[in-house]
This record gives C-alpha cells, structure tokens and sequence, in this order.
C-alpha cells in the first residue's frame, strides 16, 4: 500500500494529538501534585525527554520512508521537527523561569560557566535557526543552503545526548541508552553523512 | 548580583497539618477519569519514561496507594534555629526527596517507600567506644529524650527547605557509648534490603550508587550541639521517604551528608569512606560544607531555590550563607582548613 495525502492529513492529526498529550498531561501532573511537591526538576527533565524523544523519532522518518518506499512520510519531518524546538523551548524556559526564577545575571555565567549548559545552548540555537527557516518561503528563497543549515540537525542529534549525559550526577544508564540509539541512527545514514561532510 | 535576591524571607507563620494538604480519594480517582478520557494509554513512545510509568500505575486496577503510617511524638523543647524563616509545608518535604533507594526522581521516593518496614530496626553504636549500644525502635522515642529543632535544609542541587525535625542530638548517644581517645571520625551507614529498597536491587533505579550508602563525620563535627539525630519532623514521626525510622541532620552541610534510615554509627580512627565521594570526589569532597564560595563543577552553588510555600512560580532564589548559616556555631571547626581544597 502506498500512503496517500489523505493518509498523510490523517497521520499528521495523530502527530499532532501524540505530541500534545503529553503536554496536557504535564499541566494535569503539575496541577494535581502527581509531579512531586516541587515539580521543578520533574519538569525540566519532562520537557528535555521529551524533545530528545521527538528529535529521535523525527531522525526515524527518513530511514522508514526509504525502507518501506513511503515518500509522502518525509513530509511530516517538518511537523514532528517544530514540535522537537516547542518541547526544547519550554525546556529552557522552565530552566529559566521556574529553576532560575528569572536571575538572568545567573544564566548567563552558568551558560558561560558550564559545558553542558553550553551544549544545551548550542543545540537550542541550532534547532531555532531551523524552526524558523521551515517558512515554506523562507525555504524557496534559501535555495541550497537550506538543505546545508538543515543538516545541522545531525549535530543537534549528537550535541543533545552529550548534553543529557554531561547534566546527570550519577545516573548514567539512561543516557548511555540514548547515546547508543542516536549512534544507531546516525549510522543508518552513514552514507549520507559521509557525502555531507566531504562536501 | 546578590543584592538583587529576595532577603530573608521574613515572616513567622503557624504551621500546622491538615488533612486538606493529603490528596482527597475522590480527587484521585477522578484524576485517572481525566487521564482515561484523554486516552492516553496510545502515547507510549513519545512520552518520557517516569510518565509513562505514572500511566501505567492510572491503570492498573485500583491499585490504591497505601500509606505509610506515622505516629505523634511528644517533645520538650522546641527551638528554631532557622531565624522565623518560612517553613516548609509538609506536603512538600514529603514529596520532594532525594533517597536513591527508593529511586532517583524526586518523587520517586515517596512512591516507592510507603511500604517500607521500620519495625523491628536496630541501630548499632560500636567501633572505638567504651560500651557498644544497640537501639530498637521504641527506645528512639523511650529512651531518648525529644526536642524539636527547626533547621534549614540546604541540598548540594541548590534548593533549600526549612523543617521542624524532632530528634536528640547526636553527642547524647555518642557520650553514652563513650567515645575512646582513638576515636576520630563517625562512620554511618543506611540500611541494607534490596527487597525493600528497589534501587538497591536495581542499578537503573539506583542511580549507580554503591549501597549500602555510606557518610562520615570528624568526631567534633559529630559532638558539635547542631548535628542531630532525627526521628520526627511536623510533630509526627518521620516517613520513609524521609529516612524512616531514624536519619542524621546536619544543617550545615549539604543534604547528602544527611544520611536516612541509619542502622549503624561506628567511631573510628581512620576518616570513613563517604559514598557520594567516592563516585565523584572532584564534586562532592569528605566535609561538604554549604559554601556558596566553592562552585559545583556543574552549577553555582551562590544562591539556592528556597521551596516555601505556594506555586510553582512563588519560590524564591535566595543567597547561600557560608555554613548555611551557622557559622557562629560551627566555623571554628575547621579554623586553618583551607575551605576551598577541603571542600
Ligand atoms: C539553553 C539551552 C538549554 C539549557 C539551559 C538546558 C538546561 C538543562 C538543565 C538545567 C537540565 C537538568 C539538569 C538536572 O537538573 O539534572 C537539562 C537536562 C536535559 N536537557 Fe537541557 N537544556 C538546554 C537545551 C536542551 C535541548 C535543546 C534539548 C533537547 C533537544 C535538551 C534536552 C535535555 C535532556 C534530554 C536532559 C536530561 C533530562 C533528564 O535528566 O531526565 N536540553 N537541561
């Protein structure tokens, strides 16, 4: 079978439903306690997950539309990658607003101070940069150096886990897991990789 | 910088427990409704792993959280050592908790704890003393006499509470051993029971800790009036998730030198293994005195999140004291310590 359009409005609508939910179940988790008496870190660590999630699965689409010759799938990258820069927004902001408490004075020696911060840092403007250039108009006028600035998201997909595993005090097996699945997709890709990188 | 922190949180409030603060049934149940309605039962892989098991817990069948049950304590003295800062609601101090035993997420704790058994415990005083004591459960509260002590609570992660504890000091039971001349150092250790500690059993739950954990005091810091030794807080005897059924406090040092759910005080001679030192010596050192001088490789330690009362949004940053402020009752301790190596 080969999806359709039709296919690809309904799958849209259930990318859409399966990235909200969460969230909806966030604010209920909050508001409820059922995220601890102070949510914060359960918070900032939802929100980071949650991107690092959506990054993983967006870096799945490709290889999927490739194996199974399913074209029209490559069309929600786009959808699924905005959603990877909504999670990592309110990542940062609830680092900001909620574990900060807006001391922007200390957000900017911590950003400078500390490597992981510093990672975190590059990948969010990383993903900023592409959330904005996804304008289908923005995209025609960049011309080839959109597809050059969109690679860039492969080495999101390398700064985030280092981010994750540089942040944790001594619970490193969940992040080790994540740093072997995104190895893992890279490496479905290699080729690809190595034909960017020559370049 | 810091003069654009909020200053002292000054007001004295009357603290008091009641049974609004515990989650209703009612609102419980209704609360799975909500989740149900949402069918969020598809979600699965995009939702991160802890919330996926809070789902998996709204759906299975009626498991009704069971909690643990505290007792009253009587106490004879009471006296704040906290400067009438605000204190801490209940709920928060129970449901916020760092205790890799029961799970690395702060909430992680008071989940998995409530069935913890603390009856019959024995905790033994031994090593370099003159009489060697074993403690069970009743005599904490029988033989012990209980004051309580509002202390603040300053964890390495730059957050702080304030809590009533309710305890003895520590001296009481070290002078009733009686201490020998090659005393040195405390040694003490938590409980060791997989079966009831899933993050003993389980290094993925457990955060890579080597159990049982281990934490250590020079014998002056031990003596020292401030370091308690606690069986209470909020008048009532301590949860688990708290360090059920008797815990270390010493307030002015980070929170992980507050060793929970203690079954042994060893004095020694030679300067104890400390378990967060040994994982990551760079970050944690053997003294770990609150000192907002001395950064964590990985945050500032300048200034803390003081959780109070209220919202997520009314938490204060507040600046970390030296000692945590205690420093009139303990800096003479390490007189000729360079602070900045003996972190
Ligand atoms: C300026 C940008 C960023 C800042 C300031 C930041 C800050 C943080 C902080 C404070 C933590 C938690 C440390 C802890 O309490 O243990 C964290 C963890 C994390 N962050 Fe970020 N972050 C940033 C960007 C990102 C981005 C862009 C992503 C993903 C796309 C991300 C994903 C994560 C993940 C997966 C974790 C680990 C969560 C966990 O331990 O469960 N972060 N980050």
């Amino acid at each position: 079978m080969r999806l359709t359009n039709k296919h690809l409005f309904l799958l849209k609508a259930f990318m859409h439903w399966a990235a909200l939910v969460p969230i909806v179940y966030l604010v209920l988790a909050v508001m409820t306690d059922e995220a601890g008496g102070d949510p914060v870190q359960y918070i900032i660590h939802y929100t980071g997950i949650g991107a690092l999630n959506t990054l993983l699965i967006m870096l799945c689409i490709s290889p999927i539309a490739k194996r199974f010759k399913q074209g029209v799938l490559v069309q929600t990258r786009r959808l699924i990658g905005l959603y990877v820069f909504a999670y990592a927004t309110l990542h940062l902001a609830a680092f900001i607003s909620l574990d900060l408490l807006f001391e922007w004075s200390l957000f900017f020696t911590e950003t400078v101070k500390r490597p992981y911060i510093l990672v975190g840092m590059l990948a969010y403007l990383l993903l900023f940069a592409l959330a904005i250039t996804s304008l289908n108009s923005i995209k025609r006028n960049m011309g080839k150096r959109w597809q050059k600035l969109h690679n860039s998201v492969y080495v999101v997909a390398l700064l985030v886990p280092l981010h994750f595993i540089w942040s944790v005090k001594s619970e490193i097996i969940e992040p080790s897991i994540y740093i072997a699945l995104t190895a893992l997709l890279l490496w479905a890709r290699k080729d690809q990789l190595k034909r960017i990188f020559s370049r | 910088m810091s003069n654009k922190f909020t200053k002292g949180l000054l007001r004295k409030i009357p603290w008091h427990i009641n049974d609004s603060e515990v989650t209703p049934e009612a609102v419980f149940k209704d609360r799975r409704n909500i989740v149900k309605a949402l069918g969020l039962g598809a979600v699965g892989a995009s939702m991160p792993s802890a919330a996926q098991a809070d789902i998996f817990d709204l759906f299975s069948k009626d498991k009704e959280k069971k909690n643990f049950v505290t007792q009253p304590l009587a106490f004879t003295k009471d006296t704040n050592y906290a400067n009438d800062e605000i204190v801490t609601p209940y709920n928060k101090v129970t449901t916020h908790n760092n205790f890799y035993e029961f799970g690395t997420s702060k909430k992680a704790p008071a989940q998995n704890s409530q069935e913890f058994q603390v009856e019959p415990w024995s905790l033994v005083i031994d090593g370099e003393v003159e009489r060697p004591i074993t403690l069970g459960y009743d005599d904490f509260t029988k033989l012990m006499e209980l004051e309580q002590r509002t202390y603040r609570m300053r964890c390495v992660e730059a957050w702080s509470m304030v809590i009533p504890w309710l305890g003895f000091p520590l001296a009481t039971l070290l002078k009733r051993a009686g201490v020998t001349s090659k005393g040195k150092y405390v040694a003490f250790e938590t409980l060791h029971d997989p079966e009831q500690m899933p993050g003993q059993k389980n290094r993925f739950l457990g955060g890579g800790i080597h159990y049982p954990y281990v934490e250590g005091l020079t014998i002056a810091e031990a003596m020292n009036d401030l370091t308690f030794m606690a069986v209470g807080l909020y008048g009532k005897s301590l949860p688990p998730q708290n360090g059920a059924p008797i815990r270390l406090v010493v307030p002015w040092k980070y929170g992980f030198k507050s060793i929970k759910s203690v079954v042994r005080i060893r004095v020694t001679s030679q300067r104890p293994p400390t378990s967060w030192n040994q994982l990551a010596a760079n970050e944690y050192g053997f003294y770990a005195n609150v000192n907002p001088g001395v950064d964590h490789p990985r945050w500032s330690q300048a200034s803390e999140r003081r959780i109070a009362e209220g919202g997520l949004f009314s938490a204060k940053r507040i600046p970390t004291l030296p000692f945590n402020g205690y420093g009139d009752q303990v800096a003479d301790l390490y007189r000729g310590l360079d602070l900045r190596k003996n972190f």
